[in-house]
């Protein structure tokens, strides 16, 4: 083989190994960086603390995490219930009952939707959803609120997280074979009766891995509910209330970081909680998948 | 592990035996523990078109993919033996494996042009041999196009892409571009099952001037094809050769039992 | 049946609901910033101070972004497409593997960009090293490499076995077979290409620490610089209109761009490019 041959096959090879390498590496390095840096937060604070505790005074070395958890566990609560509906119904049907035009014209739809940056959720959520709130909804309850709320920011997190969700759903309820509603059909059963019990069952598991995916996207959706949610260090009592999610900590503070001590170790702990659940969701659902496709 | 002994007519025909290009000896292949080819030993004669015949999951394409390692794109593949191009062994090749691939031009079932145009589809095979100067190029192109029996439906299109062309056109194409880089032996995995008649005939036609040339490997079922293109046919069942002899041995005179069912199932 | 009536009709509903709170959030966004928007405003830099200056515009993000999302999206295609052929063409017999590194690469992708910016920050403040351009391409191209590789691979998968057997049939070089794979490819890597320039300009949270900011147009990549999210984001919040008006210009010009980047992409994906198989 010619000599200009060989070189170009022995360059590319190389760089791709190395390149195979760097992306094999990631996780890794990512994973054991950040939990390096954690590290020194476990000196001072026991983890049971950080887990329980409401007490956040980092310039008096407390660094209790609980009312940044149960903010992101509520808000992203909220955002799991409005997308149900608002995901299923759709993707229902949009695979079984419309015109296949117009799933086409929908998954356009769907797709430009997944495109709007973070940060322009942020901005409508302050200009349409924030007023919504406050003007609206919370005086049914006879609430008073400015409207940078819990709520808020579990109303902006679903219409972020929703054109993902959907796109997944569709690809879980496409994947139902022909043959399968054929078959219930020809054994006397509606079209409704097998939507419900035939093809909702066989898409069961994917349906709980694409909300589970959802779920790990919202844990880590960070701008978009930063700008509604509030961002008051509280234990939220109600949706009404202000809250400061995970991420949303991390984001308002990396300022500070050098100026309090083990405040720079603590950030980084909130960002190793928030990489350990999106991993443990995304495996899980990753199995889920797998076990469907597998049958 | 039953292999029936091997019926092997004596060539009463030719006088003087051609030579071997490619020796098989012991070659055994399974895919995932099951297995796929029980000790084939041929001696492929050179410049002749050795036909690999038999019903459908004998093992032929997996043998013909062997001879130039097709088989390593498989996961779960076995291979053990020896085949030998010219006294190079293929199976052990290391760093010169392109270049005795480059000795087996491949003709698929399916044509699968280059992402290129027609003239650039062809001109590959030329340039990764290093060839540069343009007008060789030009030239050679041309030959090959016409090797393959399509030059005259091309040659004021040359530029456009291939995949504009039908099929049979594609297939006859994808001849040129093996040809291009001066293989001594053509394997040919039923190329004309996706064709039309005519296509199909024109291939098989190039075939009977290629062999002056070439040596062909044909895989194929059609035992029309067989007959009238096969100098020499291996027929196989169940992964193993079970008879080999010319067109008129293997069709006029069978002699294994499975041979003469598989015949009179194909009337 | 009137429990599927009334359900069909409610999923209708839904569905279509889907195409309001496109509509409603683009018409939001270009009614506030429409009238933001001006000559000067996307040619001038911000003057007298981005949250307080009430003069200039936001060019200093436009090209901000401009030079963030090309150069992460360049660096990050050195390494995503050899991997993205690797995996099909030199993994072709190893089934297991592929289905791992498919699997690591699905897990990296779920990964929220503020981890990706947290971790560079970190990096960054062992080594001295300031926010910078460079350290926000650095960051976007960790972001987007495994939607990019993923992206690609899904087109590559694509491409039938033939083709390979036929190109090491002629004696290529696996250097050479990516080269036809990537010739075969081409429109689903270029929407690749696009969709990790797309991620680059709209993202926030990743560059929110790493990247900096400043009113001017960085003449280094060791310099800081703006981008549109950042811009809304940092103006959105000034009790200055003007200010607040230079946000939603940036919003604008950053749907915008968005917008324009998605239709090409489903343009692009629906051509098949001329020289392929189908």
């Amino acid at each position: 083989m010619r000599l200009t041959r060989t070189l170009k096959e022995y360059t590319a090879g190389t760089w791709t190994l190395f390149s195979v390498g760097v992306v094999l590496l990631m996780p890794l390095l990512l994973g054991i960086g950040i939990a390096l840096k954690a590290l020194p937060i476990f000196e001072h604070v026991t983890l049971t603390e950080m887990l329980t505790s409401g007490e956040w005074q980092p310039s008096s070395g407390k660094f209790g995490f609980l009312p940044f958890i149960v903010s992101s566990l509520v808000v992203t609560a909220i955002g799991l219930i409005l997308m149900i509906p608002f995901g299923l119904l759709p993707a229902i049907y949009l695979t079984q009952y419309a015109p296949p035009r117009t799933l086409k014209v929908m998954r356009s739809v769907i797709d430009i939707l997944a495109g709007i940056p973070s940060v322009i959720h942020g901005v409508w959520g302050v200009l349409i959803v924030v007023p919504l709130v406050s003007v609206y909804i919370a005086p049914i309850f006879g609430v008073n609120t400015t409207g940078y709320t819990i709520l808020a920011g579990g109303i902006v997190l679903a219409i972020a997280t929703l054109p993902f969700v959907l796109h997944m759903l569709l690809e879980v309820f496409r994947s139902i074979p022909m043959e399968l509603k054929e078959a219930s059909l020809s054994l006397g059963a509606t079209y409704w009766e097998t939507i419900k019990k035939v093809v909702l069952r066989k898409a069961f598991p994917g349906i709980i891995a694409a909300f589970a995916l959802g779920v790990s996207k919202a844990f880590g959706e960070t701008i978009a509910v930063l700008m509604v949610v509030g961002n008051i260090v509280q234990l939220p009592t109600s949706m009404f209330d202000a809250g400061y999610p995970l991420p949303a900590l991390i984001a308002n503070n990396y300022g500070e970081m050098l100026s309090i001590p083990m405040y720079d170790a603590a950030l980084m702990f909130a960002a190793l909680v928030l990489f350990i659940i999106v991993l443990i969701f995304n495996i899980f659902s990753r199995l889920a998948i797998q076990r469907t496709t597998q049958k | 592990m039953n292999v029936a002994p091997e019926v092997l007519h004596t060539d009463t025909k030719n006088v003087a035996a051609p030579a071997t290009i490619l020796d098989i000896s012991s070659l055994w292949v399974s895919h995932h523990e099951q297995q796929i080819l029980k000790n084939i030993n041929l001696k492929i004669p050179k410049g002749r078109i050795t036909a690999f015949l038999g019903p459908s999951g004998c093992g032929k394409t997996t043998l013909l993919k062997s001879i130039n390692r097709l088989t390593d794109l498989h996961s779960g593949m076995k291979v053990t033996g020896s085949i030998k191009l010219n006294g190079n062994e293929i199976l052990t090749a290391g760093n010169n494996l392109s270049d005795l691939r480059q000795k087996m031009g491949l003709l698929s079932q399916r044509p699968y042009p280059l992402p290129m145009n027609i003239f650039d589809n062809i001109a590959f095979g030329l340039k990764i041999q290093g060839i540069k100067n343009k007008t060789e190029i030009a030239h050679r192109v041309e030959k090959h196009l016409k090797q393959a029996a399509i030059w005259d439906e091309v040659k004021d299109r040359l530029k456009s892409p291939a995949t504009k062309l039908s099929i049979g056109q594609q297939q006859r194409l994808c001849l040129a571009r093996g040809l291009a880089v001066n293989p001594e032996v053509i394997l040919a995995d039923e190329p004309t099952s996706a064709l039309d008649p005519i296509s199909s005939r024109k291939i098989e036609e190039q075939f009977q001037e290629l062999k002056n040339d070439y040596t062909i490997i044909l895989v194929t079922h059609i035992l029309r094809q067989a007959k009238w293109l096969a100098d020499n046919i291996v027929f196989m069942y169940m992964g193993a050769v079970i008879e080999q002899g010319n067109p008129d041995q293997i069709f006029n005179h069978p002699q294994s039992d499975i041979l003469k069912n598989y015949l009179s199932d194909s009337h | 049946m009137i429990e599927e009536k009334f359900f069909k009709y409610l999923m209708a509903v839904f569905t279509y609901s889907l195409i309001g709170l496109l509509f409603l959030i683009l018409y939001e966004i270009f009614k506030k910033g429409f009238p933001a928007l001006s000559w000067d405003m996307i040619s001038q830099v911000p003057k007298g101070g981005f949250y307080f200056g009430k003069e200039g515009g936001i060019l200093n993000a436009i090209v901000g972004s401009l030079y963030l999302a090309l150069g992460a999206s360049l660096l990050s295609i050195l390494i995503s497409l050899p991997v993205a052929i690797f995996i099909s063409i030199s993994l072709v017999k190893y089934e297991k593997w592929q289905h791992i590194i498919r699997l690591i690469l699905d897990l990296l992708w779920g990964v929220p960009p503020i981890v990706y910016g947290a971790f560079m920050f970190s990096i960054m403040l062992s080594f001295g090293m300031k926010a910078s351009l460079l350290a926000g391409i650095i960051t976007i191209a960790l972001l987007i490499t495994p939607v990019m590789i993923r992206a690609m691979d899904e087109v590559l998968r694509n491409i039938p076995l033939g083709l390979l057997e036929s190109s090491l049939s002629l004696g290529a070089t696996r250097f050479e077979t990516a080269v036809i794979f990537f010739r075969q490819a081409l429109p689903g890597i270029a929407t690749a290409f696009l969709l990790g320039f797309a991620k680059g300009v709209g993202d926030t949270a990743a560059v929110l620490f790493t990247v900096g900011y400043t009113d001017y147009i960085p003449r280094s990549v060791m310099e800081p610089a703006a981008t549109l999210p950042l811009s809304i984001f940092f103006q959105l919040s000034s009790p200055i209109e003007e200010v607040k008006a230079r946000a939603y210009a940036a919003a604008v010009v950053l749907t915008g761009i968005i917008l324009i980047i998605s239709v090409f992409s489903r343009y692009l994906s629906s051509r098949v490019s001329k020289n392929t198989i189908s």
